[in-house]
């Protein structure tokens, strides 16, 4: 893992002293609102609906256990003892008052931890496939690209005041469980013809209130030349992007109003022009950061534990099938922990509960932790003979949640449960419709099934690319749920498709019901997935489902 | 013709918990929603509105929220006050887990 250099460290140290200082003057009357909001919000601090919330950066998803156990510390110390895991790789604090944030940053210091541009028209935390350096089908580790992203985009003078938040996505594999194709700037890390490194660059994705799948500008960047492109098409944006009106602001809309040739054309010329700029600093840099992500020594050891416990232990097996993944090293295997315990809020995770799994990831793990955007927590590197162990502890701690990628694993923003932007609740429609499968016991019948709940128009909870997408509104003073089909977050993205009219929150987890009933009498047979069914089938099953055969019904939206 | 002017509340959040509160006929603040001053009077809620507005060291995001007169006091017209005056829905955290 990287580690901070002397240059991290007192740069974070002297951000924290800033603002302990800046928070001292609002606290005392010498800051307005006005003035301390943008400062706040540069170190991941917001108001919400109840109280503040300290978001922080877990960069790449990568976390230790000492990290995770101060975690767990800050909330219990300063918050109400648990924390949500969000789908850009950071965790939240919910309850934080305002004079104890100083010392929530200092103690994230202590473990080279931040909540810097986690928030604010800035390059955000950088987030990549919670897989990275573990997953059988990868290129290469995406985590030190995201870490030299990090440090050249911290603080960058030009990249400060942009015209809005500018999120960036690195994936290393083929299999995309970074949602590239939805970020402002997706990296997927490929090989010319000639087996050199280097990046297919995906620009102007975005989900919110106009989803747009990333298109892509450059098939292929030497690696060397990262930087310098990076530079140059986000100082394009920074010019071109609409600061008159902040729905138009992002860089999916600038992509889409001049055309992708148009961009393509803008950022070359200004490469040509950075790109000399770069001394080579970067990849001497860069060679550095990959040393600190080499791979641990896996060991070689015998599975028969493993087999022991999966041939007789009916609950182990059932977790092992859906949980698990296939990890490059032999007898080794990716444990995906759920934090979607049926009828949980989706991505919460209690102080002990942060420290089991530190436990575990120090004693088993290599000590490493992963924080997947589908808001679980992942052991990247484990030995399968150690797995009972692991799922004997996991299970004593609510932790051993067999529904990885099914339909109770669902994704869902905090929801105006806790969010001030929110139009509708999120967190009870997850509980409700996970709950409901749960007892319906048809979670494993129906296999794979992407449900994705987002309580406004922001689409945190990533809606767009749902397999089942739902999205909260408020239609005159009361809470309805947009359904919408289709959706895709790999690297077969697409945005899914409005069934017809919301649903109340009393309708929506029967709507559900009705749509996975539809699928399983549609579905040609068990192996053929939800998305698949929908694709070779189309809307209309599931609108009849949905609002029967009446046409005039559909159109009354 | 302008809207009618319906009952409302001042209510902001607390600037060092972050809580949520509202003006009382005391100008104090307070967490407790039926202890709020209900302002039946559009030239009366404006300026309330600014005076709150002004008291910068004590409270950030002043507005006036609609109310409906019930047994106990005023009481939140829409969903998002409801969620306000009580807390989160998925714990017992917030106002709601506070004695009265």
């Amino acid at each position: 893992m990287y580690r901070y250099s002397d240059f991290d460290a007192a740069f974070v140290a002297e951000r924290n002293a800033q603002f302990r200082a800046q928070v001292e003057r609002r606290v005392d009357g010498s800051l307005t609102e006005d003035e301390f909001k943008p400062l706040r919000l540069m170190n991941g601090l917001y108001l919400q609906l109840h109280a503040y919330m300290l978001r922080v950066a877990i960069p790449y998803g990568t976390l230790n256990s000492a990290q995770m156990r101060q975690l767990a510390y800050i909330a219990e110390r300063w918050d109400k003892g648990y924390g949500h895991f969000t789908t850009r790789q950071n965790i939240q604090f919910n309850w934080p008052t305002l004079r104890d944030v100083p010392d929530m940053l200092d103690a994230l210091a202590e473990v080279q931890m931040h909540a810097i541009q986690t928030s604010g028209n800035t390059i955000r935390n950088v987030t990549a496939d919670h897989f990275a350096g573990a997953a059988a089908d990868e290129i290469a580790d995406p985590r030190p690209v995201a870490e030299l992203i990090r440090q050249w985009s911290t603080d960058h003078p030009e990249f400060q005041f942009l015209p809005r938040k500018f999120k960036i996505a690195v994936t290393g594999s083929p299999n995309d469980r970074a949602v590239t194709k939805a970020h402002d700037i997706g990296l997927r890390m490929v090989r010319n013809d000639v087996g050199e490194p280097g990046f297919e660059v995906i620009v102007g994705g975005g989900l919110g209130r106009t989803p747009m799948i990333g298109k892509v500008v450059r098939d292929f960047l030497p690696e060397a030349d990262l930087l310098p492109y990076l530079e140059a098409v986000v100082s394009v944006w920074n010019l071109l992007g609409r600061r008159d009106n902040k729905y138009k602001s992002r860089i999916k809309i600038t992509v889409h109003e001049h055309g992708l040739d148009d961009i393509r054309a803008r950022v070359e010329e200004r490469f040509a022009l950075l790109r000399a700029a770069f001394t080579g600093v970067d990849q001497q840099l860069f060679a550095q950061i990959k040393s600190d992500f080499e791979p641990p020594a896996f060991k070689d050891r015998d599975v028969a534990p493993f087999d022991q416990a999966y041939a007789n232990d009916p609950v182990f097996r059932s977790w092992a099938d859906t949980n698990l993944s296939a990890h490059r090293a032999p007898g080794h295997a990716i444990a995906q922990i759920s934090l979607k315990a049926h009828g949980a809020t989706p991505g919460d995770a209690t102080a002990d509960q942060m420290r089991v799994m530190a436990d575990l990831a120090e004693r088993y793990g290599y000590d490493e932790l992963r924080i997947s955007h589908e808001q679980n927590v992942v052991l990247p590197h484990v030995h399968k003979a150690d797995l009972p162990a692991i799922h004997a502890a996991l299970k004593a701690a609510g932790l051993a949640t067999a529904n990885i990628g099914k339909i109770s694993d669902i994704i869902a923003c905090p929801g105006m449960d806790y969010c001030a932007l929110a139009t509708a609740r999120s967190i009870p429609i997850a509980q409700e419709i996970a709950t409901r499968f749960d007892q319906l016991k048809l979670e494993h019948e129906v296999g794979d099934l992407k449900i994705k709940i987002s309580g406004c128009i922001n689409a945190c909870g990533h809606h767009h690319v749902g397999h089942i997408g739902i999205l909260g509104l408020d239609r005159a003073g009361v809470e309805n749920y947009q359904i919408t089909l289709g959706g895709d977050h790999t690297e077969t993205a697409a945005i899914g498709q409005r069934t017809g009219p919301g649903f109340s929150a009393d309708e929506i987890v029967p709507a559900i019901e009705r749509i996975v009933d539809t699928y399983l009498s549609e579905r040609d047979s068990a192996d053929e997935a939800f998305i698949d069914t929908f694709r070779r089938v189309g809307m209309t099953p599931f609108k009849t489902a949905l609002y029967g055969e009446s046409d005039k019904k559909q159109k009354a939206a | 013709m302008p809207a009618k002017f319906t009952p409302k509340v001042v209510t902001a959040n607390a600037l060092l918990e972050g809580d949520v509160v509202y003006l009382t006929a005391a100008d104090t603040w307070s967490r407790h929603l039926t202890e709020a001053d209900v302002l039946t009077d559009e030239a009366d809620a404006q300026i309330r509105l600014i005076d709150a507005s002004a008291r910068v060291n004590e409270v950030v995001g002043v507005y006036l929220a609609d109310v409906a007169s019930g047994q106990d006091g005023p009481k939140p017209t829409h969903f998002r006050e409801a969620f306000r005056m009580r807390g989160p829905s998925n714990y017992l955290h917030g106002k709601q887990s506070e004695a009265y």
